[in-house]
């Protein structure tokens, strides 16, 4: 065990071999492995975040469909609504046309009647002259006597 | 192997040496003549004899080259996976490199609270070069010093951290950081007030003047303590391990029966080791981060 020249050749190499390790070993593994590790910090953060954002979306969701549905009831609520005022209305409708069609045909009706009266009143007063001219033996100057006549005519 | 058991050890705990004889050593050769060198030369040593011979001017090519294969093979395997690296799914070696280097993250993040790009890389550095260093000690014993007789290497010690040169140099650099942090942080002032005005300190100037010196007697102490603790630390587990592990192969020649029991000896010992090398190789790392820490903390 005696010393000799072999030390210094140990200092040297070991030199060396603390150079080479700080320069092209070390800071690269280093670099290498500090990066990585933040690509996965960074991956899980983004992982966390896209789980809560999907549960925040879903929540969301939820509650959009719960609104839709909502909505969705109350328009068929109203359309049922609006459906029965558009029955009701047209029932109304129909009920006053019929009514109305039923007065003008009685006003009709009555309307024949009277022309009709008026048509035999007249006959019956030609006939009442024509018999009494009959009855005369002679004509009865119907200008003469159409005062009478009307007076007569009238009367029935 | 070797002829008797107190050889095949010390063949085992020999480093294959390259250095330089000095003028006027015999050499003994093969053959058991011997031959006196007229200059000095640098050669590889035939023995522990020689290596000794040869003092400072040596160099452990295996503990060398075993240690700088194995740190150039962890180096290129984490930089090959620091270039795969991406934001993407990580996959494979890929995942394992990225639990080593978030252990260490932590580890230092825990440990050192100043800001600095080096500890870092310092430490995943050392955690797995010292690593792979104690794992050399899990081979069998007999394996690799047997293949490289094959080729002619007459010694091979392959586990770089029993040889004290290797752990030492790694403390000694480690040492050499502390100091040039404090005094980055800290000013040469500021360290110098650190290695005298404390432990002990006082209002009265004369008495501050006489503690001065037992202050910085303490420091140093303090100071030098931590890197020779800290290389002498890893050799001496390794170096034990090793060397119990020289022990119980050697049981492997003596008997069927004690062959087996040898079997189940290094098994467990083996097992048992996978926890101190790792151990080591933390212990080694952490203690780094701490002393670096020291030196970046200004009182």
């Amino acid at each position: 065990m005696n010393l000799n020249l072999t030390l210094i050749g140990q200092i040297i190499t070991f030199g060396v071999f603390v150079w080479f390790c700080m320069k092209f070993v070390w800071p690269h593994l280093l670099t290498a492995m500090q990066e990585r590790e933040k690509k996965i910090a960074d991956g899980l953060d983004a992982a966390n975040r896209a789980a809560r954002d999907l549960e925040l979306a879903q929540k969301e969701a939820a509650d959009q469909l719960r609104e839709a549905k909502e909505k969705a009831a109350e328009i068929i609520e109203q359309a049922n609504k609006r459906a029965n005022q558009i029955v009701d209305e047209a029932k109304d409708n129909a009920r006053s046309e019929g009514e109305r069609i039923v007065a003008a045909a009685q006003a009709e009706v009555e309307q024949e009647a009277n022309r009709a009266k008026e048509a035999l009143r007249k006959q019956v007063s030609e006939l009442a002259v024509a018999g009494a001219a009959k009855i005369l033996g002679k004509s009865v100057d119907a200008t003469a006597h159409d005062e009478l006549l009307d007076s007569l005519a009238k009367e029935l | 192997m070797a002829g008797n058991s107190q050889e095949y050890i010390s063949h085992h705990l020999t480093n294959l040496t390259y250095g330089k004889l000095p003028a006027g050593y015999v050499r003994e050769n093969e053959d058991g003549t011997t031959t006196e060198l007229t200059e000095a030369t640098w050669t590889f040593a035939h023995g522990g004899a020689e290596a000794s011979a040869m003092g400072f001017n040596a160099v452990h090519v295996d503990s060398l080259g075993w240690s700088f294969g194995l740190g150039a093979l962890i180096m290129f395997l984490f930089w090959r996976m620091a270039k795969k690296a991406t934001t993407g799914v990580p996959s494979g070696f890929l995942n394992f490199v990225e639990m080593i280097v978030e252990f260490i993250d932590n580890t230092v993040k825990e440990s050192f609270h100043g800001r600095s790009a080096l500890v870092a890389p310092l430490a995943l550095t050392i955690f797995t070069w010292v690593f792979m260093m104690n794992f050399m000690d899990l081979i069998p014993v007999d394996v690799l010093p047997t293949l490289a007789m094959a080729v002619g290497i007459d010694y091979m010690k392959v586990v770089p951290s029993t040889d004290v040169n290797v752990t030492l140099g790694m403390a000694i650099f480690v040492f050499a950081l502390m100091i040039f942090y404090s005094i980055k942080i800290k000013g040469i002032g500021g360290f110098v007030a650190e290695l005298t005005l404390q432990p002990f300190s006082a209002k009265n100037p004369v008495v501050q003047a006489i503690f001065i010196p037992v202050n910085f007697f303490l420091e140093i102490v303090a100071l030098i303590a931590k890197p020779i603790s800290l290389g002498l630390r890893l050799f001496g587990n390794m170096y034990a391990g090793e060397m119990i592990f020289i022990l119980i192969a050697l049981m492997f020649s003596a008997g069927i029966a004690l062959g087996l029991m040898a079997g189940v000896l290094q098994w467990a010992w083996a097992v048992f080791h996978i926890l101190v090398i790792t151990l080591q190789a933390f212990i080694f790392m952490m203690l780094t981060i701490v002393y670096l820490s020291m030196a970046h903390e200004d009182h």
